[in-house]
């Protein structure tokens, strides 16, 4: 093996991560048994947190602003929204501090940094699971009440993992380009957590994109968190599935994780100098 | 025998000082130079790593012309380092703190990336800058041994293979499938070791670890990388225990001011590192523009002289006194946390008298202390109970070697900083 000062862009030496993939699951199951450890309601708080959101939006957004849910029940419109978005937020979130939380074991060992990130959005998928089964309640509750929905059983199995996959993908590579960039400017840990909340309210998560006037609409379908929300909702509860849009957003994804990866790459070899 | 590790003029230069808008500045020049296809400018003007300098006390060096404060702000933490390491060798690597020694063990870990210059490695790598990283309090004994190792790049069956030679290591038998929160200390870094011990890796790094756990798991460390080091693999070792240095490494490469001052045989290198200047010729001068009193101190410096157990302080003083009256001055030792450890007084009523300058040299006895950089505060009064000028901590002097030759395990100020020399001990048959 041979060290360079430095590496030349294309090299981004992935094979090391396959080396590495039993440390990605230890990660993970660290992640697992160490967050709810002495909390007396432990996964609980899973269900708490967006049950809570919910009925809050629900109170805020249909009671008093009344905006509109496009007739469906907006206990289960939220919940539509906010499932996979607060999967990609939370991917998001803790993913693009990394470098800065984990300074102290990035100093000491070398391993490939990916992992870490990686490991945060597998082991995100346990939240998502449980928010997703208080999903999959309120949708059975309200289909047995009877409610008009029109759920696209085909397309709800074979679309919804690899729109997960998608939105993993998003949270990922914009949260380790955010992490690259706070090694040395701080700054941007300040947005990350008022960027998140703003980006939401950029993001159908809270109104149908049918309430946004036409004018408008394109902006925020430019948002590649648009359409894995709009085909969510629209696979679970009906409506058409905007298959281009769809694209587009996978092609963005696609470009925002190489993207990452590569200033990713670039930022572990220095970065402990920075941090 | 093969080389398995080589490094070529490897150098790195570090930023000083805050990270902001000036930064931001410098990333910018820099980018530009480099589009255009030109060299780093801050590549140029690194300064020599030298810690003890600083624009207050080196007044020669800001008043040169060349030297701006902007230069003032790289340092050339590592400067052409070039080594070779044969297969199977220990190679210890000796240098005060701050020489550089940590950087070049993080550039060959991979932590970091060096500046210029490069490095050929044959075999995998293993390095232990610290031991346990990453342990996480929750997991169990078992689970951290797994994650640990995996951090360190074991694979999960390789850990699997050796865990109960792991766990017999260690002697935490009883606790695997408690969470380390439980554990003692003692235990915690047992049990890290012995994961590190346990690594099966072509070439291992080691800083300064053997300074864990009590004197009987130390002797077992020690015993440990002994027979790892007889095993075939190559070692590097870094470490101030000269004693530990001595009965590991074959051969010794001793590192000064970034710079590789001399590499061989562990005896003729330690005595290079031993006899160089250490940082004892500090000086203090008081800045200027201060307001006379009755009596101050202008400059004090300090000089370690002799080996240790049969070392002395030199003092040297110059004081300015604006009174008739007579002064008595006294110095403080103290640790780098400022603990006093004892105090100096050349006599115990005023003594220096006259208007005008005065320059005071004390020799002191100093008794047998542990390695550690110490402190000294100059006072002066008229009387014990009127203090005239009180300078705190301001020079310092290090002690590099152990007080006994022969310890062979390192010093911790747990048991003081003072190492009293035995005149006898004898045993008879009551």
């Amino acid at each position: 093996m041979i060290m360079e000062p430095e590496t030349p862009w294309w090299d981004l030496h992935l094979q090391d991560i396959w080396h590495y993939r039993d440390l990605l699951w230890m990660f993970v199951r660290r992640d697992f048994v160490a967050v709810y450890k002495q909390t007396v309601l432990g996964p609980l708080w899973f269900f708490i947190q967006p049950l809570i959101t919910t009925v809050v939006f629900t109170l805020v957004f249909t009671g008093i602003a009344k905006i509109s849910t496009d007739g469906l029940p907006p206990m289960l419109f939220y919940l539509a929204g906010t499932t996979p978005w607060n999967y990609f937020a939370n991917c998001f979130t803790k993913t693009s501090n990394t470098f800065v939380a984990n300074a102290g074991i990035f100093g000491k060992v070398y391993f490939p940094r990916l992992v870490i990130p990686l490991s945060v959005v597998i082991s995100n998928l346990i939240q998502f699971s449980i928010q997703f089964l208080l999903f999959i309640g309120f949708w059975t509750y309200y289909m047995a009440a009877g409610a008009k929905l029109s759920p696209n059983w085909p397309m709800i199995f074979t679309l919804t993992p690899p729109l997960l996959l998608l939105l993993a993908l998003l949270g990922l590579g914009t949260g380790i380009v955010v992490s690259s960039l706070t090694t040395k400017y701080r700054d941007f840990t300040f947005l990350v957590a008022f960027g998140v909340q703003l980006a939401m309210y950029a993001t159908p998560v809270i109104y149908p994109i049918s309430q946004v006037p036409e004018k408008y609409r394109w902006l925020i379908q430019l948002n590649p968190m648009t359409a894995p929300i709009e085909t969510f909702r629209a696979i679970f509860l009906g409506g058409e599935i905007p298959w281009l849009a769809l694209g587009i957003s996978t092609g963005t994804a696609t470009i925002i994780l190489l993207l990452g990866i590569l200033i990713f790459n670039k930022v572990e070899q220095s970065f402990m100098d920075t941090v | 025998m093969s080389t398995v590790i080589k490094v070529e003029n490897v150098s790195k230069l570090y930023r000083l000082g805050e990270v902001g808008t000036g930064s931001l500045a410098h990333d910018v020049n820099r980018w530009w130079h480099k589009i255009r296809g030109k060299e780093d400018p801050y590549l140029k003007i690194g300064q020599v790593n030298d810690r003890t300098k600083s624009i207050s006390n080196s007044p020669t060096e800001t008043l040169s012309t060349s030297t701006s404060a902007q230069e003032m702000d790289y340092m050339w933490a590592l400067k052409d380092i070039s080594f070779e390491v044969k297969q199977g060798e220990v190679l210890g690597i000796i240098g005060r703190n701050g020489a550089g020694k940590s950087t070049l063990l993080k550039i060959l870990s991979r932590v970091t990336k060096q500046t210029t210059g490069r490095i050929k490695v044959k075999g995998r790598i293993a390095s232990l800058l610290e031991v346990g990283t990453g342990f996480h309090p929750e997991l169990t004994g078992r689970d951290n041994i797994f994650l640990n190792g995996a951090i360190l790049g074991m694979r999960k069956t390789e850990i699997a293979a050796k865990f109960d030679e792991i766990v017999e290591f260690s002697g935490c038998a009883r606790y695997i499938d408690t969470p380390v929160k439980r554990y003692s200390s003692g235990m915690y870094v047992r049990l890290a070791f012995a994961v590190a011990a346990h690594l099966e890796s072509e070439i291992l790094i080691l800083d300064e670890i053997l300074a864990v756990g009590d004197a009987e798991f130390q002797k077992k460390c020690l015993g440990k990388m002994k027979s790892v080091a007889g095993e075939g693999r190559t070692v590097l070792f870094v470490s101030h225990n000269m004693a530990a240095v001595r009965q590991l490494c074959e051969r010794l490469l001793l590192v000064v001011n970034g710079e590789v001052k001399s590499t061989g045989d562990v005896d003729s290198t330690l005595l290079a590192y031993l006899s160089q200047e250490v940082a004892t010729n500090q000086q203090w001068i008081r800045p200027l523009g201060s307001s006379p009193s009755a009596g101050e101190f202008s400059s004090i410096s300090v000089e370690l002289l002799g080996i240790q157990p049969e070392h002395e302080l030199l003092l040297t003083c110059i004081l300015k006194l604006e009174t008739t009256n007579s002064v008595m001055i006294a110095f403080d030792v103290s640790d780098s946390n400022g603990t006093v450890l004892m105090q100096a007084l050349p006599y115990s009523e005023p003594f220096i008298a006259g208007l005008g300058n005065h320059r005071v040299e004390v020799r002191i006895a100093l008794p047998p202390l542990i390695p550690r950089a110490y402190e000294i505060s100059a006072w002066m009064g008229t009387h014990n109970t009127e203090t005239t000028d009180y300078i705190e901590r301001c020079v310092r002097f290090e002690v590099i070697q152990s007080p006994n030759a022969k310890r062979s395990f390192p010093h911790t100020a747990d048991h003081g900083w003072i190492a009293p020399r035995t005149l006898s001990c004898k045993i008879t048959k009551p």
